[in-house]
């Protein structure tokens, strides 16, 4: 299955004897492509873990862990059954809500402290310590200020989501290159303009990996808003089938909510590479 | 001070185009950038600003641009004072400062953008300096998929498209290989003599300085002086190359070397 063997006939002269044959790709066979191909790699990472999980389950490390087969069987019936969508749906609200907030308000209020001192004088600190703290620990006094509703669920996701999303916008606008916003000045743009056509665009690469890294401190602040706060959807399936010692089912939850959350910030990721790879800017 | 036609600020007969008047800048930090300039600016000619890195030239350009203000004296251009940018002036910027998320056509129309020329019209100009500096054909490309000598070229045509008086442009080919760069300074000095523009060009380079331009205005260290002024005797429009083994060429590029020789530690 060698492919390249340098071809002394008379239709190719130039292809020299005197080159070294180091340089020469290796040949390869179809196994070995194959077998380095992206797909395959990551089907291997795949079997690993679900065959661990399946290994351990079988052990048993625990009578409260299932293995891998037993859990899929419980996410079919959920799925059958229509309460694992059902469940996915409630979650999905609050989250849904908090992260729309977050994003519209967190791009706002990120890009205003890029463009104005005083606004960044007023509201970097709390922001930064907000990303610092862990936020959990404020959940008992939303709860308090907000009760046991949505809302709280929607504030819980928010504060989760919502630092991240306004530093990386508030950077973005920050390092906006000092040349552009010149070239910008030199060539009559108002400020309205520079910042419309220069320094949002030029930013926007920084504020999407700012939303994609909110998005998934939001699956956070929503799974976590279910479990202390009140068990509805997905929280609601742990709890409960903990509850009962209805272990496949609990772990058919906490399985199909990471599913959804990879897939949601893989696909948030597929878009930020569809958009700046065109353009020649990695985010 | 050279047997080369070196002279006083040489007072031509048609009104200077840019007037700098005791122009000092001092920066926040107490660097002294310019020490009492004062300087023409022929219109139609292109002037080099030359001299040591960090002499000040750049910052005389962007007071001449109107980006950043003078701390005393004055710069008119066609007789008023400068207060900002305007549309009398364009600039050339050293990294090119192109929208890497635009094309190439609208980075080159990006000037008449922002003056508000409506598309067609802005798209129609852009085209036509687009070809004028060799770029036809990438209309839609991207600045990352073209070379540095491309990229400024691009540049170029952006200052080009706004049709402006003067031209500032700020070492632009010192980002630009070497085999690059001279076909570039050939082209532009093709270009310009259409063109009809007065060019302020700032460079490190003293070949460059003396290959381009009608006038040199070399600047001492920090905080900058006009050290002496120096217009090289050089026939130009003839063959490019020739002029770079014209003896006075050669000579204008020794004479400098040595002026500017002091100046360095």
């Amino acid at each position: 299955m060698t492919e390249v063997t340098p071809s002394l006939g008379a239709g190719a002269p130039r292809a020299s004897p005197t080159r070294p044959l180091a340089t020469l790709p290796r040949p390869r066979s179809v196994v070995t492509d194959l077998a380095i191909h992206p797909l395959t790699l990551r089907l291997l990472t795949a079997l690993l873990l679900f065959g661990g999980w399946e290994y351990a389950g079988r052990l048993p490390v625990s009578p409260a862990f299932p293995g891998f087969i037993e859990t899929m069987g419980a996410v079919a019936e959920m799925m059958a059954d229509g309460s694992l969508p059902q469940a996915l749906l409630v979650t999905l609200e609050p989250l849904a809500l908090g992260l729309a907030i977050s994003a519209f308000l967190g791009i706002a209020v990120g890009v205003g402290m890029g463009l104005s001192r005083t606004t960044e004088w007023l509201l970097a600190p709390p922001f930064i310590i907000m990303q610092a703290a862990p936020l959990a620990a404020l959940i008992p006094l939303l709860v308090f200020a907000y009760g046991i509703g949505l809302t709280a669920k929607v504030l819980v996701v928010c504060i989760m989501a919502m630092p991240v999303i306004v530093l990386n916008s508030y950077g973005a606008i920050r390092q906006t290159p000092a040349s552009l916003v010149e070239m910008g000045r030199s060539f009559l743009g108002s400020r309205q303009a520079i910042i419309v056509k220069i320094m949002l665009p030029s930013a926007s690469p920084v504020i999407f990996a700012g939303l994609r890294l909110g998005s998934a401190a939001a699956f956070i602040g929503a799974i976590l808003a279910e479990l202390l706060i009140t068990p509805t959807g997905i929280g609601d399936l742990i709890t409960y089938n903990q509850a009962i010692a209805e272990y496949p089912k609990m772990y058919a939850a906490i399985f199909s909510v990471i599913v959804l959350s990879v897939l949601f910030i893989e696909g948030l990721g597929r878009i930020e590479a569809m958009i700046f790879r065109r353009e020649g800017r990695t985010a | 001070m050279t047997a080369m036609a070196t002279r006083e600020r040489a007072s031509t007969d048609d009104a200077p185009i840019i007037e700098a008047r005791a122009v000092s800048k001092i920066y926040d930090g107490g660097t002294e950038a310019l020490n009492d300039i004062t300087l023409d600016f022929p219109r139609g000619k292109m002037t080099t600003l030359l001299g040591p890195s960090g002499c000040g030239k750049t910052t005389l350009l962007k007071i001449i641009a109107g980006l950043i203000p003078a701390t005393s004296g004055e710069v008119r251009v066609s007789g008023r004072p400068v207060t900002g940018p305007g549309p009398d002036r364009a600039f050339v910027f050293q990294d090119f400062a192109l929208m890497p998320w635009a094309s190439v056509l609208r980075n080159v129309a990006f000037g008449l953008e922002l003056r508000g020329v409506d598309q067609a019209q802005r798209e129609a100009v852009a085209r036509r300096y687009i070809g004028e500096v060799g770029l036809a054909g990438f209309e839609d490309r991207h600045p990352h998929e073209l070379s540095g000598g491309m990229r400024q070229r691009v540049g170029l045509a952006r200052a080009l498209a706004v049709d402006a008086d003067v031209l500032l442009m700020d070492e632009p080919f010192s980002s630009v290989d070497e085999q690059t760069r001279r076909k570039f300074q050939e082209d532009m000095l093709r270009l310009l003599s259409v063109e009809k523009k007065t060019v302020v060009f700032v460079t490190h380079s003293i070949e460059e300085a003396v290959y381009l331009s009608d006038r040199i205005v070399l600047l001492s260290r920090r905080p900058s002086r006009v050290s002496e002024i120096i217009e090289p005797d050089i026939q130009r429009g003839d063959d490019p190359d020739a002029i770079r083994r014209h003896p006075a060429y050669l000579d204008t590029v020794e004479s400098i070397w040595q002026g500017l020789k002091r100046y360095l530690d």
